[in-house]
């Protein structure tokens, strides 16, 4: 093969041209001849029983289709973990916003009128708003506890160490929801047939996941259900689960109806009734020696679920695992639990659970540098996970990581030292006080323990007489590179131009199951996977008259038409191998977690006015070693967008509640940061390596969302002082924190900002 | 799916869409971008929030940059309207384009479309705009994927083309 470089440079994403020319194509430009749009009937209570459902005679019903439970053919429920969440709710509500009516109708004026048009009738039942309130179990709402599930870590003897201990240190952290806010709400069309049986397509992350839910909520077999991703216009979590839903009410519509069957939701439906991230509250008692360094600890983390179980279980592994943070703890014992609430579930975002309980082992941390007297940078230098050592789950580290580089690289490149002396000096004298911040965190690419293994993701690359590469996935592309980065490695693999090489769209009738487009493995995971599926291609044709040195593309083309003359296709699949070192214990929540990490510095610079009570992020430094950087442009942008989400988790992005529904379900009043409130966000990488990745890339997408919010947080303590616990973090929070503590003294309570 | 106009009858409402003159049957009171996206099938324009906030129905209104999705049809009426898909001969467009491409100004797609007419109307206004200026003219235009960064890079490069072309 000749020698080429595409994996680590710069292609240009593969359907670039089409998203800049406004040709490329999502789920809403779609229509079909005779087309009905749906719309969803959803509760108005958050807990209840249904007494009776109402049409107004205003409406002529005949003109609609109606679906309710009783039209589902299969089981009335949305297949995922525990299977608990209806499609439909038939006799019992249990959250706001819950689906319990479907309509379709040619005239998306005339849908809008009938869905007001009903009326349901509830027995109210006690509703459950809060954590403590479900801990507390008066009122019981899901199981026989409120618990979807909860896990225990222990590692070494924490009892022992509190009487050695030279410092006990407790905090209490909280974090609040966060909605996706993807660009392009929630989409699907479904049309049915009795001899093809379900089609969807829609904007999507999981297409098995679908294809799944889709199968036994039908009744139907798997080749009678067909689910096709279009252009999907960002996800970040919120398009793995819920699309499911979406889809499974389209397809009822068009079951009933006979016809294809559009619901589009609109951004307050979206926001309302779709999934956020968990709010969380974390508590750490730390016993620390005389200079600092950890001895042990009890962390406590907490989930909100919301009402169904759905991916809370998986949210909450993730954020337990990652509970210690990249230190070294001899001894700890970790609980953790995800609590049912009368909300809409909450579901998968970017980071899922870590960046819930690093905020509070990352505040933890500088809380324990003041409590010990040393510097924050000191602190995190004297507790640093080395390789060699264990992590919470006794993972031996096996990289070679550096923190201690990392953390170096990224104080220099913020000019820490200095600006930290200056600021000092001229906050005495400024309403205007800056600070700043660091977070070292680290993130695990793919699946959770055993996770990999159960997915056993089957990868395709095949190639026609021509020459042309079609790489076969269910991966998804919403934006962060999919299509780009696995073209790169399978064209590398081939010794072929990039652009010799496609990727199919996600089709379940075409593509095999790769596993669901999640927990920053497409890169590292699937990656390998078409990598060693495209050199199976190319051990094939050397077998037929192909070089196996050095060829040309044209004789690639050669090889393969002369292949498929004789055998009549070209197709070569690679199934996912656990590495053979990989220990992981489901039972003691023990051993190799992930087959890698990512790790990261991030700095934070920020000016809180203490006249206008505003916190603005200056300059933010992400460092970071991601394994080998595929494609450094789309790298560097998946790190400043998901600083970007992180920058508004701290300080812009906040639910309001209401008796468990989103009041504040648009874009006027759920704030993400605009072009104007961003920092420039400065990406720097160190390439380690890995052994199980693709080229020894590691997963990536989720590890800058960890950072921002702790890093952020313990700049605004640098600058006034005050030691807020809980995000967001608003200008009405720091109001009434200011109110009542003046800045000038440090306030050693902690700040709720948030009830 | 929109809000309901009122029920009055349709009329027909004349306008320029990229060049060509149309003749719509539609209540005044349609939005601009139902009658782009469906009656027209100009699909490149976006729908994020159909309120006016994240600027993905941005399209050009005798050369203002509107929310196409708070216009009301009859509020068109004799205007000239370009879209997306009307831009490719514009002189900005393939400097832009490309520097989206090479910078990553574009992830997910959906933002892209308004956000390259807004900057095209940024730069039309201001060829050499400092980032100060980038970022105020993109103001109106939310993007969820990148953090801007790539996309302010994006802008200043193609300034900087057109300047050396």
């Amino acid at each position: 093969m000749a020698v080429h470089h595409i994996v680590g440079a710069s292609v240009p994403r593969k359907e670039g041209w089409d998203k800049v020319t406004g040709a490329a194509r999502y789920v809403d430009d779609v229509t079909l001849p005779d087309i009905l749009y749906g719309a969803t009937v959803r509760s108005n209570v958050p807990r209840g029983k249904i007494k009776s459902i109402s049409f107004a005679p205003t409406v002529n019903w005949n003109e609609f289709i109606l679906v309710t439970a009783k039209d589902i053919p299969g089981k009335n429920c949305i297949a995922l973990i525990l299977d608990d969440q209806p499609c439909l709710a038939s006799e019992t509500v249990n959250h706001s916003e819950e689906p319990i009516l479907l309509l379709a109708h040619a005239d998306p004026h005339k849908l809008r009128k009938a869905v007001e048009a009903v009326s349901i009738e509830y027995e109210p039942l006690p509703p459950v708003y809060t954590m403590e309130e479900s801990e507390q179990q008066s009122t019981i709402i899901w199981g026989t506890d409120n618990t979807f599930k909860s896990y225990l870590v222990e590692k070494g003897d924490v009892d022992a160490v509190w009487k050695e201990a030279a410092h006990i240190v407790e905090g209490e952290y909280f974090t609040g929801a966060q909605e996706q806010l993807y660009i392009e709400n929630n989409g699907v069309i479904a049309a049915y047939d009795t001899e093809n049986g379900v089609t969807v397509w829609g904007s999507l992350q999981c297409p098995y996941y679908v294809h799944k839910a889709l199968m036994a909520l039908c009744g139907l077999p798997e080749n009678k259900v067909r689910v096709v991703q279009m252009e999907t216009g960002g996800a970040f979590g919120g398009k793995e689960e819920y699309p499911s839903m979406i889809a499974a009410h389209a397809a009822l519509l068009a079951m009933k109806s006979g016809k294809p069957v559009k619901i589009i939701y609109d951004r307050m439906e979206d926001m309302v009734a779709t999934t956020k991230r968990h709010p969380s509250r974390t508590r750490h008692r730390t016993a620390v020696t005389k200079d600092g360094r950890i001895l042990g600890g009890e962390i406590e983390f907490t989930i909100d679920g919301g009402a169904y179980a759905t991916l809370s279980s998986v949210v909450l592994s993730r954020g337990t695992i990652h509970a210690g943070g990249p230190y070294y703890w001899p001894s700890v014992r970790i609980r953790t639990k995800a609590v049912a609430t009368n909300a809409p579930p909450h579901g998968a975002f970017r980071g899922f659970g870590a960046p819930q309980s690093l905020f509070a082992m990352e505040r933890q941390m500088d809380r324990i540098a003041q409590v010990v007297g040393v510097s924050p940078v000191e602190i995190r230098r004297r507790n640093f996970l080395r390789p060699g050592q264990t992590t919470t789950t006794q993972q031996v580290i096996r990289e070679q990581i550096d923190l201690h580089h990392l953390l170096d690289r990224a104080l220099k490149l913020s000019d820490y030292a200095a600006k930290k002396k200056r600021f000092t000096q001229e906050n005495k004298s400024s309403a205007r006080k800056k600070g700043i911040g660091i977070a070292a965190f680290l993130h695990g690419a793919g699946f959770t323990g055993s996770g990999e293994r159960y997915l056993n993701s089957l990868v395709g690359v095949e190639a026609d007489a021509k020459g042309h590469v079609r790489v076969l996935v269910s991966s998804a592309e919403f934006g962060q590179g999919t299509n780009t980065v696995l073209c790169q490695i399978a064209a590398e693999a081939l010794g072929l131009p990039y652009e010799g090489v496609a990727i199919a769209q996600p089709d379940t009738t075409v593509v095999p199951n790769s596993g669901p487009t999640v927990a920053s493995r497409t890169a590292m995971i699937v990656g390998k996977l078409v990598q060693s599926a495209a050199k199976g291609i190319w051990q094939t044709l050397t077998k037929s008259g192909l070089p196996a040195g050095d060829y040309t593309p044209e004789e690639f083309r050669a090889a393969c038409g002369k292949y498929i003359a004789v055998h009549g296709m070209l197709k070569s699949y690679s199934r996912y191998e656990a590495p053979g070192d990989v220990f992981w214990d489901d039972e003691k929540y023990r051993g190799e977690a992930y087959a890698a990490f990512a790790w990261a510095v991030y700095v934070a610079e920020v000016t809180v006015d203490l006249t206008a009570y505003t916190v603005t992020v200056d300059d933010f430094v992400a460092m970071q070693e991601v394994g080998k950087v595929l494609n450094p442009v789309l790298a560097a942008g998946q790190i400043t967008g998901g600083v970007a989400q992180g920058i508004g988790f701290a300080l812009y992005e906040k639910v309001v509640w209401q008796n468990g529904r989103m009041l504040n379900n648009q874009m006027t009043n759920y704030i993400m940061p605009t072009s104007v409130d961003l920092p420039p966000i400065r990406v720097f990488f160190e390439e380690l390596g890995n052994v199980h990745g693709a080229h020894g890339a590691k997963g990536i997408g989720e590890l800058p969302m960890d950072g921002p919010a702790p890093a952020i947080l313990n700049a605004v303590e640098d600058a006034i002082g005050v030691r807020f616990c809980s995000i967001p973090l608003l200008p009405e929070d720091l109001f009434e924190a200011l109110r009542v503590h003046s800045p000038e003294q440090a306030v050693s309570s902690p700040v709720r900002g948030t009830a | 799916m929109n809000p309901s106009p009122p029920a009055m009858a349709k009329s027909e409402i004349l306008f320029t869409v990229n060049g060509d003159e149309k003749t719509v049957l539609a209540h005044p009171m349609e939005r601009l971008l139902d009658v782009l996206r469906n009656g027209l099938k100009l699909t490149g324009t976006k729908e994020g929030c159909g309120e006016g906030e994240c600027g993905s129905c941005s399209v050009l209104l005798d050369g203002m940059l509107v929310n196409s999705c708070l216009v009301p049809v009859a509020q068109a009426s004799g205007a000239n309207i370009v879209t997306i898909e009307g831009m490719s001969a514009h002189a900005l467009m393939a400097p832009l384009q490309e520097a989206f491409l090479e910078c990553g100004g574009a992830q997910c797609g959906i933002c892209t479309p308004g956000m390259i007419l807004a900057a095209v109307h940024l730069l039309d206004k201001n060829p050499q705009p400092a980032i100060a200026d980038i970022r105020e003219g993109l103001a109106g235009n939310l993007c969820r994927c990148t953090g801007y960064m790539q996309i302010f890079e994006a802008v200043a490069k193609a300034a900087r083309r057109r300047v050396a072309a």
